[in-house]
């Protein structure tokens, strides 16, 4: 069956469309460690070759973690395997807390602790209102996250 | 196709759709669907500005900087679905070669500019209190301000090649290949690392209660209302000016026709 001219052209787009949609994908599989905000403290602890080097990790502030003399922090990062000490002198940013979400830049030293030059509190996609909060926490039943 | 002349055009398949979008019927019903789209917008802002400022409660982390939210979220969508619309009016500019697909597309790239400057600004002010930083090049940022780059450059190009048949299948191209981005902004989140939160819609639901989503629901709808009103009138603008560009150029070439006649 002979296709119409609308068809024809039809055609030519999807099939390019397709072309291009996995040529996208090549690329951005490629740049995958560029396009990362951050790295998990598993990859960085497992990648050799980014010690030293400027990066990101983030993951949850461990409870009980975070320690402050002066403009002093020392907390640890985990994102549940394996967790890396973070050092930073600095103002935190006020959503800071343990057990919340942190991005810390800089770069992983000698001793195995993360000098950070910045820190970034990490939002969850979870919204809830204070009087919810203070609810769940009279009851007992917080769990540092709305569920 | 005779573009200049779409009234007596009659290449176009004969189904519901394309009767409804013939410019000159298009011209007769949208003009019925000003007023209430627009009435329809105010009252859904009203309902959904009251709720966003004084019906709805402060985030246990953010507080009161969750409002912005209500602002941020329905652009943000709005960027993205502009941008798909303007993509499935480029396939009908290049398969059907449809004249309101042209007026469609031209008439929603610097609407999708604007609503995307709204998301990335609001979005820089909401990230200050609660990230610690205005701007970071994470992916959903990044792409974002792709995408607000790439509506500003078709803006360009639609001021370039202003009335020129060839051109509007150019930027047409452009659109589409630009289309690739838009699955790159929504993905980005749960493709990469990034600073910016993934989406609040889980396969079990939204991770917001009621108080919380019911005004963001009314945001959302109120600004695609304010979009169809403002897409609505700018391609009624556009096929009036192509009308009174047409009507120029015949008057023109009259007065020219006659004036040549005199004098040789």
């Amino acid at each position: 069956m002979a296709l119409t001219r609308k068809q024809k052209r039809l055609s030519i787009i999807a099939v390019l469309g397709v072309v291009l949609a996995l040529a996208t994908t090549l690329i951005l599989t490629a740049l995958r460690d560029e396009i990362v905000f951050f790295f998990s403290p598993t990859e960085l602890l497992e990648r050799s070759e980014l010690a030293g080097q400027s990066v990101r990790v983030g993951g949850l502030v461990l409870e009980g973690s975070w320690t402050k003399e002066g403009e002093n922090n020392s907390f640890d990062v985990s994102d549940g395997a394996s967790e890396v000490t973070v050092t930073y002198v600095g103002i935190l940013p006020d959503l800071f807390r343990e057990g919340q979400g942190v991005i810390a830049e800089g770069q992983l030293i000698e001793d195995g602790t993360f000098d950070a030059s910045t820190v970034l509190a990490k939002h969850d996609e979870n919204y809830m209102p204070k009087e919810v909060e203070q609810a769940l926490k009279e009851q007992g039943n917080w769990q540092g996250k709305y569920e | 196709m005779n573009k200049s002349n779409p009234m007596t055009d009659t290449s176009l398949p004969a189904n519901w759709f394309s009767r409804l979008a013939h410019p000159g019927v298009f011209l007769s019903w949208s003009r019925n669907w000003i007023a209430p789209l627009a009435a329809l917008t105010i009252i859904l802002f009203t309902i959904g500005l009251w709720y966003s400022f004084f019906n709805s409660p402060p985030d246990y982390q953010m507080g009161e900087t969750v409002r912005i939210m209500y602002i941020h979220v329905p652009s943000a969508w709005l960027s993205q679905m502009i941008y798909t619309l303007m993509a499935v009016s480029a396939i009908g500019t290049l398969v059907w070669r449809h004249p309101m697909a042209d007026m469609s597309m031209k008439a929603a790239a610097p609407l999708g500019a604007a609503f995307t400057a709204v998301a990335l600004f609001t979005g820089a002010l909401w990230g200050r209190p609660t990230w610690g930083t205005f701007w970071e090049w994470d992916g959903r940022m990044t792409s974002t301000l792709v995408l607000f780059l790439m509506y500003l450059g078709l803006v360009a190009l639609w001021r370039t090649f202003e009335g020129q048949a060839r051109g509007t299948r150019i930027i047409a191209i452009f659109t589409l290949v630009g289309a690739l981005n838009i699955p790159i902004i929504k993905f980005s989140v749960d493709w990469w690392n990034t600073l910016h939160q993934p989406s609040i819609i889980k396969a079990d639901g939204l991770s917001m209660p009621a108080s919380i989503y019911t005004p963001l629901l009314i945001m959302v709808v109120a600004f695609t209302a304010l979009f169809f009103t403002l897409h609505l009138v700018g391609m009624r603008t556009e096929i009036l000016r192509h009308r009174a560009n047409s009507l120029e150029r015949r008057h023109v070439s009259a007065r020219n026709g006659t004036s040549s006649g005199t004098t040789s």
